[in-house]
């Protein structure tokens, strides 16, 4: 049985040594810049603090993976091969791409750093993600939120390289990779510039009666009444109103986050090698929290005993929690 | 440079008889030059077309059309890992992708590059090139900017460059069929509701906007893409090919327009200006190209391109 | 840019501040001064994520207190006061409102801001992406905020945070008994 390594999110200094210090084995980060997908104001590292803070991980055995996860338009590819020649030269331990033309700018370069393919990539059957692992040397792969735990184990037996999988946090539903729905309502694009309803274009306006609409530009993307729980404002998070159904319905999820806690046990016989917890937009309360809860249900199934999982829901979106596609496949 | 326009794949569930009288009055009437066949959005709807797929491509071919196959563009199950498979080993069409997963069979195969497959630079393009792309059709959200770099380098790579020019434009693909959700369905029992929507369904924000349209597992923009100003500009950019996405609206009277407006034989004006007469229930949409929010319309005169 | 409305749903309605009489804001300003200028002097990175919004003006509104802060977290023209709320609150380009003790513990990093805001008990409105950046940059403050403004008042100031420390947790457990 393979002990999967947790891979914690961290979108400041302070977030990546909370995360260190809470037993994470792997920590995943991004620049200050549009070549990551949380290309958000006040988030990410500078080189020099991540230099700083590839040092801390390292003295303590915790690795560092950096997230090129977006797509260069073209015209701007320097800013991402000088993203990717910075990882090189600070020692990190895998960068985690998207795009083909990084993948093979990496390969080429710096054959010895480590590529992940990002779940941007949408590789999501054997045969496109064997396609990376032949092309660019891919060593593992980020799974899309939307396969079974069985369409999980026959995988890995297919592919030759590693699983990783998402176990906490936000729980998207749109192919993650292709999707251009905030730039439809914005004008900035998720994967060219990193942000899916970046916080410039949202507002939350209340009524009277204590509503709160989310507005995205010039859509009202949900209207929460006194008594819900809100979520995350994006597109695919939303309430909307059709033909087909009587007032406003969560067409594409509800707020709701994957918590994957109580099928840990399947999935590391399923040969899953990493576990990867979302939020690098998230606090350092939320990293510590949920870090140091994974880590102990991951060493207890390791030593054979029953995981005692934390209560994470308040930390979910919406206050609500699911396991996703990993369940049934029902949830298609 | 020579342009020409193309009839995209037809991304929605239409009858089968609806599609067969669709694409000969295409081969009869219709000026476009290549017509892009086959089911690329969702495996279930595959069957239904199957067995006239090739009649269908036949037909076009003797009206003088090229014709071009494509894939699906979300491969997962089992079933669909056959249909990609089956579909890339056949010989004697022109082929376009979809989804990576193609890209194992068709390495140093001559293949197009699909509409839904994420090219957003020209190192992309030429690594792909190098492998056995022939021809590029662009993702909707790519502003000028972008299409002029990948101009440039598609000239030197001598491959072709295609932008769809108009109707709705694709915005996500997802694992879950938003028509059976809508219909409170799940995929496996969506029992082709998503027939109902031949043009999609609209999805209204709760203050009553219309914002999106649904397509089962695909969503797209509630208004239609419309560059017939911008084709004469994207030309000197280096685009080849001109893609025309079909509707249920009077589509010979849309392909005409376009090509009048493309071969010089109508000015832009006039062509917008007609295209508004078609009685098309929704409204016009370029800002992805000119850099705005893709639902935007930038005025094409004060778009000038600098 | 929207104000919120005067009722609230954050608003905690029993109690009032469950700490301190509330202080004279003549009183109260030159603490707060001090305050500020003890954490920009410790934490001068802070700014560099604030990028723009650093001049911009934030009125922190918690609910249950008589009064609210207005921050403008600038390090070459820091304020940070009181002001009351029989007065129209001055120009900000955001909001931020919530209990007493819920933003404390934000500040205290105990707090996850987006479970907050997913219960519906910290509310933003105006700038959000202002909001956002401000909350990124005091996330990256290693030694917890709170932490430090209590040290500045030595034993008695530890000794309050404790005890606020302690009414936030008692508050949680309610909110989940519930």
């Amino acid at each position: 049985m393979i002990k999967p390594e947790l891979i914690c999110p961290a979108g400041t200094p302070a977030a990546l040594r909370s995360a260190v210090d809470a037993g994470a084995d792997a920590v995943y980060c991004g620049f200050q810049n549009a070549t990551n997908a949380r290309n958000f104001t006040g988030l990410n590292f500078t080189v020099p603090e991540l230099e700083k803070s590839v040092a801390y991980a390292h003295e303590r055995g915790t690795k560092v993976l950096i997230t090129l996860n977006t797509f260069p338009p073209a015209g701007k590819f320097d800013l991402w091969k000088e993203a990717v020649d910075n990882c090189a030269r600070l020692g990190v331990d895998a960068i985690i791409v998207a795009d083909i033309a990084v993948a093979h700018y990496a390969k080429t370069h710096h054959p010895d750093l480590r590529i992940h393919l990002s779940v941007q990539a949408a590789a999501s059957s054997p045969e496109a993600i064997t396609y990376y692992v032949k092309e660019f040397g891919v060593k593992r792969i980020v799974l899309p939120r939307i396969m079974t735990v069985s369409e999980i184990r026959g995988l890995v037996e297919e592919i030759p390289c590693e699983v990783e999988t998402f176990i906490f946090g936000n729980h998207g539903l749109m192919v993650e990779g292709r999707c251009s729905l905030t730039n439809y309502a914005t004008g900035l694009s998720t994967n060219m510039d990193g942000a899916c309803s970046p916080a410039a274009c949202v507002k939350y306006e209340r009524d009277a009666d204590d509503n709160m609409s989310t507005k995205l530009c010039d859509y009202t993307i949900d209207r929460f009444g006194p008594n819900e729980t809100a979520g995350y404002p994006t597109i695919c998070k939303g309430r909307y109103k059709c033909d087909a159904r009587d007032g406003g319905y969560y067409a594409f999820e509800e707020p709701i986050s994957l918590n994957a806690s109580d099928m840990l046990p399947e999935l590391i016989n399923a040969g899953v090698h990493a576990f990867k917890i979302e939020g690098r937009q998230r606090s350092r309360a939320y990293v510590k929290k949920v870090v140091a809860a994974f880590r102990e249900a991951v060493d207890s199934i390791m030593a054979g005993q029953e995981p005692k999982l934390a209560d994470l829901v308040a930390l979910t979106e919406g206050q609500k929690q699911t396991e996703g596609a990993l369940k049934t496949k029902k949830w298609r | 440079m020579s342009a020409e326009l193309t009839l995209g794949p037809n991304l929605f569930h239409w009858p089968a008889q609806q599609k067969l009288d669709f694409y000969n009055r295409i081969a009869d009437e219709s000026p476009v030059g290549t017509v892009y066949l086959g089911e690329v959005i969702c495996s279930k709807r595959t069957p239904f077309f199957e067995k006239e797929l090739d009649s269908v491509a036949e037909r076009l071919e003797r009206a003088g059309k090229k014709v071009v196959y494509c894939s699906l563009s979300e491969v997962v199950i089992k079933r669909e890992r056959n249909l990609l498979r089956e579909w890339a080993e056949q010989e004697g069409r022109d082929l376009e992708v979809n989804n990576t997963a193609a890209l194992l069979y068709l390495k140093n195969r001559p293949h197009r590059i699909g509409g839904l497959l994420n090219v957003y630079n020209e190192e992309t393009m030429a690594y792909l090139a190098g492998e056995g792309a022939t021809h590029f059709a662009l993702l909707p959200e790519l502003p000028r900017s972008v299409i002029e770099a990948l101009g440039v380098r598609a000239r030197q790579l001598g491959v072709g460059l295609e932008v769809q020019v108009f109707g709705r434009g694709s915005l996500a693909l997802s694992a879950r069929c938003y028509h059976a959700r809508a219909h409170e369905r799940t995929k496996d029992n969506c029992q082709f509701v998503c027939e109902e929507d031949p043009d999609g369904m609209t999805l209204n924000t709760m203050d009553d906007q219309p914002f999106l349209a649904i397509n089962g597992i695909q969503t797209l923009s509630y208004g239609y893409l419309d560059l017939m100003s911008d084709m004469a500009d994207m030309r000197a950019l280096g685009v080849t090919h001109f893609r025309v996405m079909p509707h249920t609206c009077d589509m010979i009277a849309v392909t005409r327009l376009f090509d009048d407006v493309l071969q010089g034989r109508m000015d832009a004006e006039e062509g917008e200006a007609k295209l508004r007469e078609l009685g098309i229930d929704a409204p016009f949409i370029n800002g992805f190209y000119h850099g705005a929010a893709g639902d935007a319309w930038v005025s094409p005169v004060a778009a000038v391109p600098a | 840019m929207t104000t919120a409305p005067h009722s609230s749903r954050a608003a905690g309605g029993r109690g009032g501040f469950p700490f301190l009489p509330p202080l004279p804001l003549f009183l109260l300003n030159p603490i707060l001064k001090r305050v500020v200028h003890k954490i920009a002097a410790d934490n001068p990175d802070m700014f560099d994520r604030l990028g723009q919004h650093r001049h911009a003006y934030f009125l922190i509104d918690p609910v249950d207190v008589p009064l609210m802060l207005y921050l403008r977290p600038d390090p070459e023209a820091l304020d940070f006061r009181a002001v009351g709320r029989r007065r129209a609150p001055p120009p900000h380009i955001a909001r931020i409102s919530g209990k007493f003790l819920d933003l404390l513990t934000l500040m205290d990093t105990e707090q996850d801001g987006d479970a907050l805001f997913f219960s519906r008990d910290l509310i933003v409105t105006g700038d959000t992406e202002a909001v956002v950046c401000l909350r990124n940059a005091l996330d990256d403050v290693e030694e917890p905020i709170a932490e430090s403004v209590a040290a500045m008042f030595g034993a008695p100031g530890k000794m309050a945070l404790n005890s606020l420390r302690r009414m936030a947790e008692n508050a949680q457990k309610r909110k989940e008994a519930k």
